[in-house]
């Protein structure tokens, strides 16, 4: 069997195949944590939480399931607009097209939800304070035409895109933001101005909104191009079960 | 000229052939191109500067799963399978090399063939890395295929794995950078002759490899 009487070569004859079984026992634990990880993730979700609570360098935040939001965006680089160049419009199938500075949309009557937020990839954060003007609000002041039935946003990213028909954007949870926790929404945060629609996966809260154009029928936005449902309620769509943020 | 040529084979030792030091640069490109896009889809700060999250993940799904393809090219090399095995394979003197090592917390050179017990364990570790993240990814980039409670599990496997990868990858980084030697047989094929002495001595190189019955 074993290499013929060699005195000095230590590695003749078949040794012990620990190489394979380590990969093999990765391989089960592999199988074992996709079977229990969502249960192990939630107790961990909690341990992490009261310690990232008293972690002042936020190192804990970059743990799994550790922070809040993560930034997620499609466009090469944050887009940046304020007091003197944000403009929203308001267009397409109305009778009054509009466009607003910020201070003409701080001027219209504001709305203050706490809600979770829900994103599509599983993070959620728990009642976040967003406030500004439901969409009805805008809708009513423009006029909507009767053979519009739905909007599509678009973004001053130049990329992203996203669309509500015409009975969700009347919910009285379908805001156009203008703060996120009492401060103004930051660029990162898709500020000045983002969508925030309440009840549904965060995907549909458009970051850095620009344009509300009102559509004769739906046109899917940015990434329900890629598979995600246009209709993005929470809990009822995208095959998730998550408890309803709204 | 030959006396040059002599005086090299003297003094250098050929440890790996060209289709191994490809083997091992593909890899390289590879896993550094899918654990940097990782970490700009991962870590807050930098997806704040890199953006393009579309390409971004297409870039990361692919890098990620193209990993075993040079290592099942390599497979044509009998050289290749031949340190496979060696990789592979524990002998005796390897459980006294972890044992020096967890008692002295120093790496005993002078219980090494061609790859010591370290070694051994980080190539194993990769495999089974490379294809728990292969599968769990999978499970993500295509969520028909799995209910959502396997995702979450799939999610909870890669995003920690991704983080124990991260610093392993970081002490193999650190140990290669300590070790020019060790570099320049990755990158030429060729050791010195004392460089194995000092690093690999149970590791006899002018013998045939030994060959398994």
């Amino acid at each position: 069997m074993a290499g013929g009487g060699d005195q000095e070569s230590a590695e003749e004859g078949r040794g012990s195949p620990v190489g394979r079984r380590l990969v093999l026992g990765m391989l089960g634990l592999g199988v074992a944590g996709v079977a229990y990880g969502a249960g192990i993730q939630d107790k961990l979700d909690n341990v992490l939480a009261s310690v990232s609570a008293k972690d002042p360098t936020g190192v804990t935040d970059l743990l799994p399931g550790g922070g809040g939001f993560r930034f997620y965006s499609v466009s090469n680089s944050i887009p940046h607009r304020g007091e003197s160049d944000y403009r929203l419009t308001v267009g397409g199938l109305v009778d009054r097209p509009a466009t607003y500075r910020l201070s003409d949309l701080r001027a219209l009557p504001q709305t203050r939800l706490t809600r979770d937020v829900q994103c599509v990839t599983g993070w959620r954060v728990p009642k976040t304070v967003f406030s500004g003007v439901t969409l009805s609000t805008l809708l009513d002041a423009a006029g909507v035409r009767s053979e519009g039935t739905a909007l599509r946003f678009t973004c001053f990213d130049g990329v992203y895109t996203e669309s509500l028909t015409l009975d969700q954007a009347r919910r009285p949870d379908m805001l156009v933001a203008l703060t996120m926790n009492d401060k103004p929404v930051t660029a990162a945060h898709g500020g000045p101005v983002r969508l925030y629609a309440a009840p549904m996966y965060f995907y549909k809260s458009a970051k850095w909104l620009s344009g509300i154009t009102v559509t004769k029928d739906v046109q899917p936005g940015y990434w329900e191009h890629y598979g995600y449902d246009v209709d993005g309620w929470v809990g009822k769509s995208n095959g998730r079960s998550d408890d309803p943020t709204s | 000229m030959a006396g040059a040529e002599n005086s090299r084979a003297a003094a250098m030792v050929r440890r790996f052939t060209r289709a191994e030091t490809w083997v091992h640069r593909s890899l390289a490109w590879l896993m550094g191109v899918c654990a940097f896009t990782a970490a700009a889809l991962y870590v807050p700060q930098l997806a704040e500067i890199v953006g393009r999250r579309r390409l971004v993940v297409t870039v990361h799904e692919w890098s990620g799963i193209l990993l075993p393809v040079p290592v099942l090219a390599g497979l044509v090399s009998r050289a290749f399978r031949a340190d496979a095995g060696r990789l592979g394979r524990f002998f005796p003197h390897d459980w006294r090399w972890l044992r020096a090592l967890v008692r002295t917390r120093r790496r005993e050179p002078s219980l090494a063939g061609k790859f010591n017990a370290g070694q051994k364990l980080y190539a194993a570790f990769s495999v089974g890395a490379v294809l728990v993240m292969i599968g769990t990814g999978v499970l993500m980039w295509f969520p028909r295929l799995s209910p959502l409670f396997w995702r979450t599990g799939a999610t909870f496997v890669h995003d920690w794995l991704a983080l124990l990868i991260g610093v392993v990858i970081a002490g193999h980084v650190w140990l290669a950078a300590k070790d020019p030697e060790a570099r320049r047989g990755l990158r030429t094929g060729h050791v010195p002759r004392w460089w194995i002495r000092q690093e690999h001595p149970l590791w006899k190189p002018d013998r045939p490899p030994p060959h398994r019955k």
